[in-house]
């Protein structure tokens, strides 16, 4: 340092000494960052957690209190969740007891609980309908989204504001406001408790969520890169799909997690319009509560199974939901 | 190669004329400039030309072909556009070999176009990277190399260099001078900068409010501008115009000086003036000092541009339309408040109607 300030001039100097200030009160900010975030997110993560370890409570560990953090694992609840069971007289189960050998793990829980396994219970038929109407709903709104947006964003639209207004306007109302009026319309028409039916009114629900999401990210793309497209010998479609639709990955794939998580956690018009069939596991899980005592262990693992599908697209899409991967080309 | 030519061409945005209709022939192989301040509709009409704007009448022909209502992408063109447009999720190979994979081209054609590019622009260390790492300049050669990769008839830039740092902008400029030459292709190219059309267009269509003010080689409408807005638009300082009663062969400027018209102007003067008044104008250069000169003033700024001095000098004290600038050899000696005489170089000297704004031109006389 000193040689330095025998040779250099001033300004160098004292620059040099500021930025040595600067540097320990910086890194020190972005531990207390660090630290604040972790706190949040565990707070965040408490119901998560309690809901894992409720999936794998035992009937009696569900509702001690206060509850216990260290217990001993079941599949009780996966058990509970997947069949279908019917309570043993006291001669069948001294008998069943006898020879447990011939048992599968599943049995044996169930035997445990004084219980016969039936069957297996409807809940995958639930989950599978959830995963059909919610994928099929949401490739289709973010789909005819995208187009739209792209319509809004590129052409003069007569009236566009106004037709905008109108898409929006379609979300304004609660869903347990209209599942009435499109009950009755769905019964007359066959769709009531059919997987399209149920496509289509997400669909129609969701469109307006997305057609405003995805113009907003297109909007966004400056128009020279399809001009530059079609002026290379594109036509505009080509344009569109070769050009603008790579860019808008990030908008897209937010988009289709805002759709997809939307479509998924439905609850009103899956309890309205569906009965057997397209029923899907919202309206599935939570009748669980009413049969026979409440078994907080099977609704737990229920919500658990119900949690994965959803958590896998969106790690599987969290690098397009990171922004500022595609801008910044044009300018600098 | 290709001629282009534009028929009555205009565009309207609703009331609003953006390009009153035009009439342009650039020749096969020429570069053309068009140059005008911002708002002028010298981007639209480049735009018309490339078919990404629509025209609201006339026609458009690119060889013989009536392109009026053609796609962008039947109209063999190639578009440079001032912010690159470089697509930012594809490497710059990829950028460069897009139009070819357009018109799906075989493997061996878009390798030895590729190469013909990579080499005339000197690209190849940058091929495998993306745009968004590019310096202005690299950008700013992907995307010539883009254009040229195609061979197509007609070059269309708008403003390729505006958002270049000055002193790269002198070096591009010549690069693209220099592809021309190669090349050889037709070119459209715009810009606001009257150095950069100078520089660049064999021939220059000055616009201003939507109306072309002249079309003519740089010599052309730096010496000759054909109206008062040419006149003051093209040169740096614009050309010096000064308003002054015309009577006898002698223009009364402000300051009681008197300026001798010379004798092969006069007639034309005198025949095409709708006033009393006429406006003198010189370009910087074509002013003298000289002791014994025929017009006085009082110089009140001088800045030096390295090779010589750039006075600033008023005929008339406390007049703003009496000011002009002459050209002063360095270490002239002229102090600011000193007065000055000066005489005009008589080939330099052109005049303007104040009341149509038009050059007054020698030749309608002869």
């Amino acid at each position: 340092m000193s040689s330095f300030e025998e040779t250099g001039p001033s300004t160098p100097v004292t620059e040099g000494i500021r930025v040595d200030k600067v540097k320990p009160r910086a890194r020190l900010g972005k531990r207390v960052r660090a630290l604040i975030v972790v706190i949040v997110a565990i707070i965040l993560l408490v119901p998560v957690a309690v809901m894992v370890m409720t999936a794998f409570k035992s009937r009696s560990d569900v509702v001690s209190v206060p509850p216990k953090v260290l217990f001993e694992p079941t599949v009780e609840g996966l058990v509970f969740l997947l069949t279908e069971r019917s309570q043993m007289g006291e001669a069948a189960l001294q008998e069943a007891m006898a020879n447990t050998e011939d048992l599968n793990l599943f049995e044996r829980v169930a035997l445990e609980n004084g219980q016969r396994i039936n069957g297996p219970s409807d809940f995958l038929r639930r989950l599978r309908n959830s995963i059909i109407i919610a994928f099929g709903a949401t490739i289709a709104s973010v789909t005819l989204g995208l187009f739209a947006a792209y319509g809004f964003s590129r052409f003069e639209v007569p009236g566009a504001n106004d037709l905008l207004f109108f898409i929006l306007s379609g979300r304004m109302l609660p869903a347990v406001v209209v599942t009435i009026p499109i009950f009755l319309m769905y019964r007359q028409l066959g769709l009531h408790d059919t997987h399209a039916g149920m496509i289509l009114v997400y669909t129609v629900f969701n469109l307006s969520l997305t057609v405003w999401l995805l113009k907003g990210f297109i909007d966004e793309i400056p128009k020279e890169y399809e001009e530059a497209a079609m002026v290379d010998g594109y036509s505009r479609f080509q344009a569109f799909y070769k050009i603008v639709v790579p860019q808008a990955a990030t908008g897209i794939a937010a988009t289709t997690v805002f759709s997809l998580i939307f479509v998924w956690n439905e609850y009103a018009f899956a309890l309205m319009l569906t009965s057997e069939n397209a029923r899907t596991a919202p309206p599935a899980i939570a009748t669980m509560l009413g049969r026979g005592g409440i078994e907080w262990s099977a609704i737990a693992a229920g919500t658990l199974a119900f949690l994965i599908p959803v958590l896998i697209v969106i790690f599987a899409m969290r690098k397009h939901l990171l922004r500022g991967v595609t801008f910044g080309a044009i300018r600098q | 190669m290709a001629q282009i030519e534009l028929r009555q061409v205009e565009k309207r945005f609703g009331d609003f004329q953006a390009v009153q209709p035009i009439d342009l022939t650039i020749e096969d192989g020429e570069f053309v400039v068009l140059l005008g301040p911002s708002g002028c509709g010298k981007t639209t009409t480049l735009r018309m030309i490339s078919g990404l704007e629509a025209v609201s009448g006339g026609k458009i022909f690119i060889g013989d072909r009536d392109v009026t209502w053609r796609d962008p992408a039947d109209r063999d063109i190639a578009f440079v556009f001032q912010l690159y447009a470089l697509y930012p999720h594809m490497t710059v190979e990829k950028n460069i070999i897009f139009p070819l994979e357009a018109e799906k081209a075989s493997k061996e054609v878009i390798q030895s176009r590729l190469k013909h590019v990579v080499d005339l622009l000197q690209i190849k260390h940058i091929l495998r990277q993306k745009p968004g790492s590019l310096s202005g300049g690299d950008k700013q050669r992907v995307a010539l190399g883009r254009a040229l990769v195609r061979k197509p008839s007609v070059f269309l830039m708008d403003e390729p260099l505006g958002a270049l740092d000055a002193d790269f902008r002198e070096t591009m400029r010549a690069e693209i001078r220099k592809l021309h030459i190669a090349e050889n292709a037709t070119t459209v190219y715009v810009t606001h900068d009257q150095v950069e059309a100078m520089a660049m267009g064999d021939r220059i269509v000055v616009m201003s409010d939507a109306v072309v003010q002249q079309v003519g080689t740089p010599h052309d409408v730096y010496y000759d501008p054909s109206n008062l807005f040419v006149a003051r638009f093209i040169g740096s300082p614009g050309m010096n115009l000064v308003e002054g009663a015309y009577s006898d062969g002698m223009v009364h400027l402000p300051g009681d000086n008197q300026y001798d018209v010379p004798d092969r102007w006069r007639p034309a003067l005198e025949k095409h003036l709708s006033g009393e008044n006429v406006i003198l104008g010189f370009r910087p250069e074509g002013a003298h000092a000289n002791e014994t000169g025929e017009l006085s003033a009082e110089v009140y700024a001088s800045d030096l541009h390295g090779a010589f001095n750039m006075m600033h000098v008023a005929l008339e004290e406390e007049n703003v339309d009496a000011v002009v600038h002459i050209r002063g050899e360095r270490g002239s000696g002229h102090e600011i408040g000193d007065d000055i005489r000066f005489n005009l170089d008589s080939e330099m000297v052109r005049f303007f109607d104040p009341v149509t704004e038009q050059a007054i031109l020698l030749e309608a006389t002869s």
